[in-house]
């Protein structure tokens, strides 16, 4: 550690290093480890509505496991032996991010696959601008106009009905089709360009050689390009799940009246419900569940972390 | 088993570029076949129209004697080794060399036996659980041959498989490639730009320039007699003195060059007249020391540089006129040497000179 920071400290310059060194340890500290620290110290404590306020920092104020406590079991006089509405939303969160990850890598793979093998030059530059471009309109806009879209009484509904195929309208926003699409639609560059990285430094011969043995294009990709591109399947998917699962304004915009996201629990301990260490116990279990998943689904598909960041 | 390959007056052309032109030949089944050219002269393009990744512009491929139009390159009798290989990073040694017979639905067991055959076969037993990345440039080089031969292919295609190997190994694994061949006894096309290559492991050449095949045969013929001024200065070194035919008579001409006035036998297809254009090569090996005028050309020249490798000799000459003249000479051991800036007199006989029309030399 020391011989490196002497040898960085040489091929830098002094002050050079310590603007780097410093950014660098203010960006990671203020920026990432601290925040994350305070919510995982709200989390353990009590909220003031449980605690006199003039006890606050006293010897009473203990830490406590009473917010992670509730998320599981709810209030003292819950009749059910868990917390029924939050723990199925949260299981609810976390498989729907599951299939908007799974809806996003069969929708991407061949995009990325068609721009890093297939498409030449000005077709692909064009292609690369239609996907970005309408990244431009903003969130919200882009979810009001989904519900516009998806409605009872919105376009895909008029058409259908106006073909004969359906008799009467469905409501997509109620049965959660627009939020699948619209959290599906909001991470597809997410998912398409380390893919298409990854790709793309695929050497053509080894798809011909395949095809040459004979391979089927199925067996091409099962075999030669996906088991290459796994670490950019991997980042994708990591990311698409992990900004899904986290989504707010979407699930809020999108969401069926009688579906929650757990993300809006959260939203709701954080906002209305005045209570910061049960809404830090909250996001701090979705985040954790998260990692975790990641971990064991690339443990299963044997991927290393440091393949992720190529 | 083997098949023949038949071109039929093959052209692959993208957008205004002709890339092959009228390509036409039959090459025998069992035959190790190789293209000689210059990069850029088609010959990966020609490759790829038999192999099934260029459909052909005009004219037809035939592989045992089945037009192989609309044919997909995994439908054909062929395998392809690639220049770079092309093996799977990601799979071991035999999964690598049993590819094929994993795409037929083989048993693992039996694919894994075929594999160590093959191995076997190229000499590198025991060596299937490595991964491709464990092994060296040559190992690689007889996996990738290993891996094409699985498929049992009727025509096997070499797209310039040993240009990234060194010297050494390029050499050792010629001998190697040609010994495979005939134990496989199945037809080898091979691609190169490399003349030692083509010359000691074809049966036959065919010699490429921009699109054209200029000319096919043995390698002696194609070395002895050229039959254009580009193979001439292609396969093999050449001195050349360009000039204007002042006779003929029966298979020999003589030539009026700036460096004097030679007389060479006639080599190309074509024939030449008094008065036209001409060139006359001759070998560096074929030009000695003139002894009392033996040979019937002469000239005078002097010693401007001189290189020793081992068991020749290598001067370059210059001539009154400023032509430039590599001669070879074998080491005998007797310290026969010139003096640097000495004047020589160098002969060669009309035997072993020869004359072709004028026409587009290969660049050095």
């Amino acid at each position: 550690m020391l011989g490196w920071l002497r040898w960085f400290m040489a091929r830098n310059g002094i002050a050079l290093s310590v603007y780097m060194l410093g950014a660098v340890a203010l960006w990671v500290i203020v920026m990432i480890v601290l925040p994350q620290l305070f919510m995982l110290d709200f989390s353990f404590r009590h909220n003031w509505q449980q605690i006199d306020p003039s006890k606050m920092g006293g010897p009473e104020d203990v830490y406590t496991f009473v917010n992670y406590h509730f998320l599981a079991y709810g209030s003292p006089n819950n009749p059910d032996p868990f917390n029924v509405v939050d723990v199925t939303v949260f299981f609810r969160t976390i498989i729907a991010a599951v299939f908007v990850t799974i809806f996003d890598l069969a929708l991407c793979y061949p995009i990325a696959y068609y721009l890093a093998q297939v498409a030449r030059g000005g077709k692909a530059r064009l292609l690369v601008l239609s996907l970005i471009i309408p990244f431009w309109v903003n969130e919200l806009l882009r979810a009001f106009a989904f519900r516009i879209l998806f409605g009872e009484e919105g376009t895909i509904n008029a058409i259908l009905v106006g073909l004969g195929l359906l008799s009467e309208p469905i409501d997509f926003v109620r049965e959660d089709v627009a939020l699948y699409a619209g959290l599906g639609y909001a991470y597809i560059l997410l998912m398409i360009f380390p893919i298409y990285n990854v790709v793309e430094s695929l050497d053509k011969n080894q798809i011909e050689a395949a095809r040459d043995m004979g391979a089927s294009w199925l067996r091409i990709h099962r075999r030669v390009v996906i088991p290459f591109a796994k670490p950019g399947i991997t980042s994708g998917c990591t990311m698409v799940f992990m900004l899904s699962a986290g989504a707010l304004a979407a699930p809020q915009i999108l969401g069926g009246p009688s579906s929650l996201w757990f993300t809006q629990i959260i939203y709701q301990w954080f906002n209305t419900g005045s209570n910061w260490p049960r809404g830090s116990a909250y996001a701090i279990v979705l985040m954790l569940t998260c990692v975790l998943l990641v971990l064991v689904l690339m443990k299963i598909f044997k991927v290393k972390i440091g393949e992720i960041g190529r | 088993m083997s098949a023949d390959v038949q071109l039929d007056d093959v052209w692959v052309q993208f957008g205004d570029f002709v890339a092959v032109r009228d390509a036409s030949l039959t090459i025998e089944g069992g035959e190790f076949f190789s293209f000689l050219g210059p990069s850029g002269c088609g010959k990966t393009t020609l490759l790829r129209a038999i192999s099934g990744f260029q459909a052909p512009s005009r004219g037809r491929v035939l592989i045992g004697g089945q037009d192989m139009a609309g044919i997909g390159p995994n439908r054909r009798p062929t395998a392809l080794i690639f220049q770079n290989l092309a093996l799977f990073p990601l799979m071991r040694v035999w999964e690598n060399i049993s590819f094929a017979l994993e795409v037929k639905g083989v048993e693992k067991s039996a694919r894994r036996k075929k594999a160590d055959e093959l191995l076997e076969l190229v000499a590198l037993p025991g060596q299937g659980d490595k991964m491709v990345h464990e092994l060296s440039g040559g190992q690689k080089q007889r996996v990738a041959v290993a891996r094409a031969l699985c498929a049992e292919p009727e025509v096997l295609l070499l797209d310039e498989p040993l240009s990234a190997l060194d010297l050494k190994l390029r050499q050792h694994m010629r001998t190697e490639l040609r010994a495979i061949q005939q134990r496989a006894g199945i037809t080898f096309i091979y691609i190169t730009h490399d003349q030692g290559e083509a010359l000691t492991m074809s049966d036959r050449i065919a010699v490429m320039r921009q699109g054209v095949i200029d000319q096919i045969g043995d390698g002696t013929t194609v070395y002895d007699h050229p039959e254009t001024a580009f193979v001439a200065s292609f396969v093999g070194e050449n001195n050349f003195f360009s000039g204007r035919v002042a006779e003929v008579s029966g298979a020999t001409a003589t030539v009026d060059t700036q460096a004097g006035r030679f007389c060479a036998r006639i080599s190309g297809a074509v024939p030449v007249w008094p008065g036209d254009e001409a060139i006359v090569f001759v070998r560096p090996e074929s030009i000695r020391f003139a002894r009392n005028g033996s040979d019937q050309n002469t000239l005078t020249v002097k010693l401007t540089h001189q290189e020793f490798e081992g068991h020749f000799w290598h001067l370059v000459l210059q001539t009154d006129s400023g032509d430039q003249i590599r001669m070879s000479v074998m080491n005998d051991g007797s310290s026969d040497t010139h003096e640097m800036e000495s004047w020589i007199d160098i002969g060669f006989s009309a035997q072993s000179a020869i004359v072709l029309a004028r026409g587009d030399l290969a660049a050095d």
